[in-house]
């Protein structure tokens, strides 16, 4: 009795909470908009039965997503915009965490609590603190023109390049941990075997470094993707009228426009265009947890 | 004057304090514990014997009643105990990680279980400083359990299990996390821990010298089945079978087939160009039945000369001598290519011991000192 | 091994210069005396003096708190009851589509989660407000606690439980009394990051909310959507403050206790 109370309880909060929400997002994707409290028909009811209720849903608002390039182009644009940032990630984040991996011993600590402590801090300050930097009259122009670089400040906010700079900034963190556990938990005499072997230090970073800490590098990866596709503020914040991602287009649907069936219908698809790199992730994440035990 | 032996399994009208009657325990398809009966007396210093994974574990948990039998009833003081869950059971459990609670003190440690049983503040007090002078842990009652050292935390934990005055305890490879010298003390501390509260104990373990010096009886277990029950004497000198006979200690093992002679002596036909052997059985053998003559390596002499009158002689030359200090092993390969062991002591200095490699030498054992085997 | 290389030492510069630049930035010029945030004309503390006369960040800093408080409470209660559940539990019916609902929320996107509980709180004709949020941000902080927690509990000597049964423990006693104080640390944390993914959630809070609350994130947000603006830079640099003495201080608790441990055992070493 005791037991099914202890399950019951939360397994009941999710079912209520995430779960029954989620089955109302993908029945109202499928109503029509209304002038009405709330301004979406059908509107279930005893009297009518269950019958007309679902004779009355369609894919109308799915078949518009395919029309209207609004929101193809905002699909891509969040697929384009995620890949290119995560690469980018990548490409920044591994040599700190390499380099993490390397430093003295009791150094290490330190860096680790350097990393995380932009993540405990608001996510929205540190979009923010990128506007009144990257602005025309920002400081990073103010920099270049002062050094010589440039005689016309250049425009970066309101552009997809401070969309990017704000993803690779929110989402280091992300991307340097799973890294640095990998490379941190790596044998250090395997670079060495590498070497006395005959490898140079390149060749034993490619060849034993780099496949060591795969599954640190996916698992970063996706930890980056998967956030920045439905990313709503950054492309609101630093992002221009011309940065089309689907996080920024559902919530103009829904606040501004009040369509609400087709607010559903935009997250039905994005969900199930995460479904894909979730479920790959998952699986990485399992295989590497039974590569430990 | 007559000393009384303490054997109450020889004595029929003694009841058992345990009692497993035709106990099977499953994990799904895996059998962990195959039809076994078993009873263990009071006072007992029993040992379950046996490789890892052949069930001793999980009697043990059987016991603690952290698994229940599959089919079958365990017994204690004449009272089914299956239904009973772990914390209403009068057993308790020493843990092989020792399972002391990190946030608590030696103290709170010992007193935990008797807490829970509301005992009133003096008597608690007394039980567990009366617990703590005899573990000796008197020093290091405030301390927090990482603060301690190993072999003090294994005291700990004996103390804590001891502290509720169990009908039974469980020991679950006590001494596993020692090293070999703390080991040896503490197995005799064990003992006189056991003798001064009159527990019952019983002992997980898989090595077998531990099980031998603590236990006043041995069962060795393989595959969840107890293969022989004895006391350690009896397992040492005279083993049921083969996997007995050779888990404990170090054994010849001479397969041929019997030739049944007057008196219980077999004579034991096992190679070509070989002098049959004579053993003196205590089953009995039926012409031409495979046997296994099993021969401790001390039983063995060995010597330069024939030996006069020997019941069992055979030649060989040495193949290897390992000198363990004390005692020497050596490896003699006889013509056949039988590599049999002999063992002797080293009364000796070493510059003056007769045999070396390659010598020629004879092996020769009474026909009572073997034990002859039909499985 | 122990010295830097000339290349690691450049991207760790670089990559903490990267990191923590446009922080330093934001806090420096909350300092300044100009309402344009990109010239610096003199030291001040004037902002501070303006943000808390104004009234409506402050009611709203107290909404934010008190959401917080709640949601996390009841996330860590709900979490480390899920996280058990994953961890001890065994098979129950069920229990797939609960680890799914548990790491679910985990990867999915904010405005998702926002709309589905909106049009449930519609559905049911909740009114929207403080309560709306609470349970909103209960719902999706608990799986990050329940993350923290059966994360500590996959590793927790089992044993130290069968022993407070075997001493007399009924199921609930030995939780309350063994393994609740072990892994009360992991508990801790999982409560703070709850917190903390509630002070700072905008999109769940915006889609939740009625006219009757608005969260801090809420405010700062509509704020900055207008532009940059000094106010917003002392009320960063505020929450940076408290963010950063509460990390380190963690931090060197934790180190403080590893080192107490370690010289522990090295005496307990010695005295055997």
């Amino acid at each position: 009795m005791r037991r099914f109370l202890l399950i019951a309880i939360p397994f009941g909060w999710l079912l209520a909470l995430f779960l029954v929400p989620f089955f109302i997002v993908v029945k109202i994707s499928l109503s029509d908009v209304a002038v009405s409290i709330p301004p979406y028909v059908p509107q279930f009811s005893w009297e009518t039965g269950i019958g007309t209720f679902l004779r009355d849903l369609d894919f109308e608002n799915f078949v518009f997503l395919t029309t209207d390039s609004l929101y193809w182009k905002s699909y891509v644009g969040s697929l384009v915009i995620a890949v290119i940032s995560t690469f980018l990630t990548l490409l920044i984040g591994y040599p700190i965490a390499y380099g993490m991996a390397r430093a003295p011993e009791e150094w290490r600590a330190t860096l680790m609590m350097l990393i995380i402590l932009p993540f405990w801090t608001s996510f929205l300050i540190r979009i923010y603190a990128w506007m009144g930097i990257l602005s025309r009259e920002g400081l990073l122009n103010q920099f270049l023109m002062w050094t010589g670089v440039i005689s016309e400040p250049l425009t970066i906010l309101n552009t997809n390049y401070a969309v990017y700079i704000g993803i690779i900034y929110a989402y280091l963190p992300f991307m340097v941990l799973p890294i640095y556990s990998a490379l941190d938990r790596m044998d250090t005499s395997l670079i060495e075997a590498a070497e006395d072997l005959g490898c140079s230090r390149l060749t034993a970073f490619w060849l034993v470094t780099v496949p060591l800490s795969r599954n640190g590098i996916i698992a970063g990866c996706f930890l980056v993707f998967i956030p920045a596709l439905g990313e709503f503020v950054i492309p609101s914040l630093l992002g221009g009228s011309g940065t089309l991602m689907i996080g920024k287009v559902l919530w103009e649907e829904f606040s501004s426009n009040r369509d609400w069936p087709l607010a559903s219908a935009v997250a039905v698809v994005l969900l199930l265009i995460l479904v894909v790199p979730i479920v790959l992730f998952q699986r990485n994440q399992q295989k590497q947890q039974e590569a430990e035990q | 004057m007559a000393v009384k032996v303490f054997a109450p399994w020889d004595n029929p009208d003694e009841k058992p304090l345990i009692r497993f009657e035709n106990v099977t325990k499953k994990f799904g398809d895996f059998v962990a514990i195959d039809n076994l009966t078993l009873d263990i007396f009071e006072r007992e210093f029993f040992a379950l014997l046996g490789p890892s994974g052949c069930g001793k574990t999980t009697m043990m948990r059987l016991l603690a009643g952290f698994e229940a039998p599959t089919s079958g009833k365990i017994e204690l003081g004449g009272q089914n105990i299956v239904p009973v869950p772990p914390n209403k059971r009068a057993v308790n459990m020493m843990f092989q990680s020792y399972a002391l609670f990190p946030h608590l003190t030696v103290w709170e440690n010992i007193a935990f279980g008797l807490k829970r049983e509301g005992m009133e503040k003096d008597k608690l007090n007394a039980r567990v400083e009366q617990m703590l002078k005899l573990t000796r842990l008197e020093r290091f009652a405030k301390r927090k359990p990482h603060q301690i050292s190993g072999g003090q935390r294994q005291r700990v934990a004996l103390a804590r299990s001891l502290a509720k005055a169990p009908k039974l305890l469980l020991l679950d490879e006590p001494l596993g996390a020692l090293d070999k010298k703390l080991r040896e003390a503490t197995q005799f501390e064990l003992m006189d821990i056991q003798e001064k509260t009159g527990t019952t104990f019983v002992i997980v373990t898989h090595d077998q010298e531990e099980a031998m010096t603590v236990a006043s009886r041995v069962a060795v277990m393989d595959e969840g089945q107890i293969i022989q029950v004895a006391t350690p004497d009896r397992i040492y000198e005279t083993p049921n079978s083969v996997y007995v006979a050779d888990f404990i200690g170090d054994v010849n093992i001479v397969e041929g087939k019997a030739a049944p002679l007057e008196e219980n002596q077999v004579r034991i036909d096992w190679a070509e160009g070989q002098p049959p052997l004579v053993c003196t059985a205590t089953q009995p053998f039926d012409p031409g039945q495979t046997c296994y003559l099993a021969i401790r390596p001390e039983k063995v002499m060995i010597t330069a000369e024939r030996p006069e009158g020997a019941d069992n002689a055979v030649q060989g030359k040495i193949h290897d001598i390992a000198y363990l200090g004390n005692i020497s092993t050596y490896h003699v390969q006889l013509s056949n290519g039988t590599i049999i062991k002999a063992q002797s002591a080293n009364t000796r200095r070493i510059a003056r011991r007769s045999f070396t490699w390659e010598d020629p030498v004879w092996l020769s054992w009474t026909a009572t000192a073997g034990v002859l085997l039909a499985r | 091994m122990n010295r830097l290389s000339w290349f690691n030492a450049v991207s760790l510069t670089l990559g903490f210069a990267f990191l923590y630049i446009p922080m330093i930035i934001l806090v420096t010029y909350s300092f300044n005396e100009s309402k344009l945030v990109t010239v610096w004309a003199g030291f001040s503390t004037k902002w501070y003096g303006e943000l808390m006369g104004n009234e409506a960040f402050l009611s709203a800093a107290w909404t934010t708190l008190k959401v917080a408080v709640a949601s996390s409470t009841m996330a860590t209660v709900l979490g480390t009851m899920a996280a058990y559940i994953l961890v001890r539990a065994g098979r129950f019916p069920g229990r797939t589509l609960f680890s799914g609902m548990i790491y679910a929320p985990l990867v999915m996107p904010e405005v998702i989660t926002g709309l589905s509980l909106l049009l449930l709180f519609i559905g049911v004709g909740l009114d929207r407000g403080v309560t709306t949020i609470v349970l909103a941000h209960t719902t999706f902080t608990m799986c990050y606690v329940s993350v923290v927690v059966s994360s500590r509990l996959a590793t927790f000597d089992q044993s130290l439980e069968e022993a407070a049964l075997d001493l007399g423990c009924s199921r609930a006693e030995a939780f309350r009394l063994v393994t609740l104080p072990i892994i009360a640390p992991a508990v801790i944390s999982g409560w703070l990051l709850a917190f903390t993914l509630s002070l700072d959630d905008l999109v769940i809070a915006s889609f939740t909310t009625g006219p009757s609350a608005t969260t801090l994130p809420i405010k700062i947000f509509s704020a900055v959507r207008l532009g940059v603006s000094p106010e917003i830079n002392a009320l960063s640099t505020i929450m940076i403050g408290i963010v950063t003495v509460g990390v380190i201080t963690a931090s060197l608790i934790t180190k403080q206790n590893m080192v107490r441990q370690r010289r522990d055992e090295q005496a307990a070493a010695r005295t055997q």
